[in-house]
C-alpha cells in the first residue's frame, strides 16, 4: 500500500482530516492563528469537495450556538477557533457537553487577553478543562491530523457522547510545515462509519426535549453522567486509538512514555514541547543518562492510572505548564499529575515549571537544564517555578 | 527640521510596529482624526480613544491619547463605561466593520439606542484583513472573500441607516480619498453630544481588492475618486445613477439629548433636587 503523504502546515493537516471526514454542518468565525483551517475547508465547501453546510457567523458565540443546534438535530458538527474566539465560546461549550453533543472543534491553542497576544500557550483550552469535552493535545502536524480522525470516533462513541476538542499549538504546529501522512478517504470514512446519533430533534418518530430546564431535582444527576461519561470515554480513547494503529501504523494512546522504561528522570508535558524534549532526551540517552518524557494526550479525561503507572520508577519529574492557574498551587498538569500521584506507595518526588506564556521560546538548552536540575537536586520536591521569564 | 503636525498627536518615541499594509487607507482615516481633533482644539488628556480587534483596532496603539485596545467586538461596551465613568472625555471609538457591525453588533445599536456621546469612526474596508479576508457584514452581496471563494450570498449592512434606524444623532460617510471630506465630517461627529457615526470607506488592497480583482491600492484609490457621489447630488439622481457607488456625506443630524446628560438628570432627580 503506498502512502499518501504531502507537506502541511498544522492548520492545513486540520483542515485536511475535516474534508475527509466530510462532516455535515461547519460553522466558525475567524481568530488568528486557527482561521486557516475553516478558510481552507470554506475553499473545500466551495469547490464541492464536501457536502457540508458551511456557516459563517458573526462570532464564535454564534459559532458555538450554531454548533449546537446543528448537532441536536443529529448532523455532524465540527468548528474551529483560538484564544479568545473560544473563550467567547466557553458558555456554549458548557451546553454543548450538557447536552452530550458529540462535536469536534480544532482549537490552536493561544493565549488569552491582557495584554493582547497571538501566540502560544494552553491558558484557552485549560479554561474548558472542567466544560466536560474531551481535550486531545497534539505534539505536531501528523497528531492534529489523527487526532482530528479519531475525535469524531471518541466524541460519537455510544459511551461517550461527549464534544472533543484537538489542539494544536499555535504557529509552532499552526504555521509549521512537515510531512503529514494521510489515509485515503475512504479509509477515513469507513473508520468513521455512518453517523447515528441516538437522539435527534429531527426525529419526529422519537421527539426529545434538548436543554430543559433541570433544577433540585434531575440537575445533579445529568451531572453526574456527564462525569461517567469522561470516565467511560477512558477505554474508548485507548480503544480507538489502537484501531486508528492497525489502519495507519501509528497507534495512540491516552499518554506517551518515551524513553521512560528505565528512566531515572523524566518531564512531564503536553503538546508540542513533547518533541523538543525527544530531541533533548536522545542526546542524553548518547552520552548514558536515563532521561525520559511522559506525554500526555487526553487531558480530559484525566488518566491517572497511566500516569501513576508511568511514573512510578523514575526518581524525580519535572512537569510543564503552559498555562498558569493564577493563585492555585502550580499550572493545571501539575496538579493534575501530583494530585494522581498523590497516596500512591511508589511515586516520585515532583516539581511544577511554568513556561512559555505568550509564545516565549523553550528551547532545548532550557529542557535539558531541568534534567540537570533534577539529577543535582537542586529542585525542591513539590516547588513550582517559572521557567523564561524575565523575575 | 520640519516636524510634521500630527507627530504631537502620536507616540514616536514607541517603536511600535506598523500592521497597515502598504496601500491601506487606514493611516489617512488616522491623519483625518488627528487634524479633526487639532482643528476644534482638542486637550490630548481629555480624549479617549477605544478599539477592539482588527486591523481598524491598532490606531489607539500609534495616538498618544488615553488609549485603550480591548477584545474583538467590545470596543464600543468598554467605551461606554469609559464615558459613564467620566463624561468629560471625548470618547473616539475606533473600529472596522467585522469588530462593530457583526461581533459587535449588538453594542453598536444599543449605544446608539442610548445615545451614548461618543464618536465612532468605522474605518469600512468591507472585510476581515487581519485574519485573512472572511466576507464581513458589509462586504456587498456577489463580492469574493476567502470564506467566499465565488461571491457572498449574504446581503449587506449600511452602517449609516442602521445607526440612525438605532437612534444615533448623527451618522456621516466618508472616503479615504476624499481626506479633506473625511476630516470635516470628523470634525462635525465629534462636536456632537450624542452617539455620532463617521463610516471612512477605506481600501484594503491586499485582500478585498487582490480577491476581487480591483487593481492596486492607486487603482482602489482612483475607484474612489470616480465613483462617490455625494449625498445631496446623489438624492437628485435617478436610482440607477446611484447603484453600486459609494455616497457621502452627513445622512442624519439631530439634536438628542445624549445619554450621560440625562443619567444626571436622574441622579439629581433621585437625589431631590
Amino acid at each position: 500500500m503506498s502512502k499518501l503523504v504531502s507537506a502541511q502546515t498544522g492548520n492545513e493537516a486540520m483542515a485536511y482530516a475535516m474534508k475527509q471526514v466530510n462532516p455535515d454542518v461547519v460553522a466558525a468565525y475567524p481568530i488568528t492563528p486557527a482561521t486557516e483551517i475553516v478558510q481552507i475547508f470554506a475553499q473545500y465547501v466551495a469547490d464541492g469537495d464536501v457536502k457540508t453546510e458551511f456557516v459563517a457567523v458573526e462570532s464564535e458565540h454564534s459559532a458555538m450556538s450554531a454548533c449546537i443546534g446543528s448537532a441536536a438535530a443529529g448532523a455532524r458538527t465540527m468548528t474551529g477557533t483560538s484564544s479568545q474566539g473560544l473563550a467567547l465560546m466557553y458558555e456554549m461549550c458548557y451546553i454543548a457537553a450538557g447536552l452530550r453533543l458529540p462535536i469536534v472543534m480544532a482549537d490552536v491553542n493561544r493565549a488569552l487577553s491582557a495584554p493582547i497576544n497571538i501566540h502560544c500557550d494552553h491558558s484557552d483550552t485549560m479554561g474548558m478543562r472542567d466544560a466536560g469535552w474531551i481535550h486531545l493535545f497534539s505534539e505536531n502536524a501528523q497528531e492534529a491530523y489523527d487526532n482530528m480522525i479519531q475525535a469524531v470516533r471518541i466524541a460519537e462513541h455510544a459511551d461517550v457522547q461527549l464534544p472533543t476538542l484537538v489542539t494544536t499549538d499555535g504557529f509552532i504546529i499552526s504555521h509549521g510545515m512537515e510531512n503529514v501522512e494521510h489515509l485515503a478517504d475512504e479509509r477515513v470514512q469507513k473508520f468513521i462509519g455512518e453517523y447515528q446519533p441516538q437522539y435527534s430533534i429531527l426525529n419526529v418518530g422519537k421527539p426529545i426535549t434538548v436543554g430543559a430546564l433541570n433544577l433540585q431535582d434531575y440537575y445533579f444527576e445529568h451531572r453526574r453522567a456527564l462525569a461517567d461519561a469522561q470516565a467511560a470515554a477512558l477505554p474508548v480513547i485507548k480503544q480507538i486509538g489502537e484501531e486508528f494503529g492497525k489502519e495507519s501504523g501509528r497507534a495512540y494512546g491516552l499518554v506517551e512514555g518515551y524513553q521512560l522504561d528505565d528512566a531515572e528522570y523524566a518531564v512531564v508535558a503536553l503538546g508540542s514541547t513533547c518533541g523538543t524534549a525527544k530531541v533533548v532526551i536522545d542526546s542524553l540517552r548518547a552520552k548514558g543518562e536515563k532521561a525520559g518524557l511522559l506525554k500526555i494526550r487526553s487531558f480530559r479525561p484525566f488518566p491517572k492510572d497511566e500516569v501513576v503507572q508511568a511514573l512510578k520508577k523514575v526518581k524525580f519529574a519535572a512537569v510543564l505548564d503552559r498555562s498558569d492557574t493564577l493563585g492555585g498551587y502550580g499550572g493545571p498538569v501539575f496538579t493534575e499529575v501530583r494530585s494522581a500521584l498523590y497516596g500512591e506507595a511508589s511515586k516520585p518526588p515532583v516539581a511544577g515549571f511554568i513556561y512559555g506564556l505568550g509564545g516565549r521560546e523553550i528551547d532545548m538548552e532550557m529542557i535539558e537544564e531541568l534534567f540537570r536540575l533534577m539529577k543535582s537536586g537542586e529542585v525542591k520536591p513539590d516547588s513550582v517555578q517559572y521557567l523564561g521569564v524575565r523575575e | 527640521m520640519k516636524i510634521h503636525p500630527a507627530y504631537e498627536m502620536l507616540r514616536p518615541d514607541k517603536n511600535f510596529p506598523n500592521v497597515w499594509c502598504p496601500g491601506c487607507g487606514h493611516g489617512i482615516v488616522q491623519g483625518a482624526i488627528i487634524r479633526a481633533v487639532q482643528k476644534l482644539g482638542l486637550d490630548r488628556d481629555e480624549m479617549a480613544m477605544v478599539s477592539g480587534i482588527g486591523c481598524s483596532s491598532r490606531m489607539p496603539v500609534y495616538c498618544d491619547f488615553n488609549s485603550l485596545h480591548t477584545a474583538h467586538g467590545r470596543a464600543i461596551a468598554f467605551a461606554t463605561g469609559v464615558k459613564l465613568h467620566n463624561p468629560k472625555l471625548h470618547v473616539i471609538v475606533i473600529t472596522g466593520d467585522g469588530d462593530a457591525l457583526a461581533i459587535g453588533g449588538n453594542h453598536f445599536i444599543h449605544a446608539a439606542r442610548r445615545n451614548v456621546e461618543m464618536t465612532v469612526v468605522l474605518m469600512n474596508n468591507m472585510i476581515y484583513g487581519m485574519t485573512g479576508g472572511q466576507y464581513s457584514p458589509t462586504t456587498p452581496i456577489g463580492k469574493r472573500a476567502s470564506t467566499a471563494p465565488y461571491g457572498t450570498a449574504e446581503r449587506d449592512f449600511d452602517p449609516c441607516s442602521l445607526a440612525k434606524a438605532a437612534g444615533a444623532v448623527f451618522a456621516a460617510r466618508g472616503t479615504v480619498y476624499n481626506a479633506a471630506e473625511l476630516e470635516k465630517l470628523i470634525t462635525q461627529a465629534l462636536a456632537k453630544k450624542g452617539f455620532a457615526l463617521v463610516e471612512a470607506v477605506s481600501p484594503c488592497p491586499t485582500l478585498y481588492g487582490r480577491l476581487n480583482r480591483e487593481g492596486n491600492a492607486v487603482k482602489m484609490m482612483q475607484w474612489q475618486k470616480e465613483n462617490t457621489v455625494n449625498v445631496k447630488a446623489a438624492e437628485k439622481l435617478p436610482p440607477e445613477k446611484v447603484r453600486g457607488k459609494i455616497v457621502t456625506g452627513v445622512f442624519h443630524d439631530a439634536e438628542t439629548p445624549g445619554y450621560t446628560e440625562i443619567y444626571d438628570r436622574v441622579i439629581a432627580k433621585a437625589r431631590g433636587a
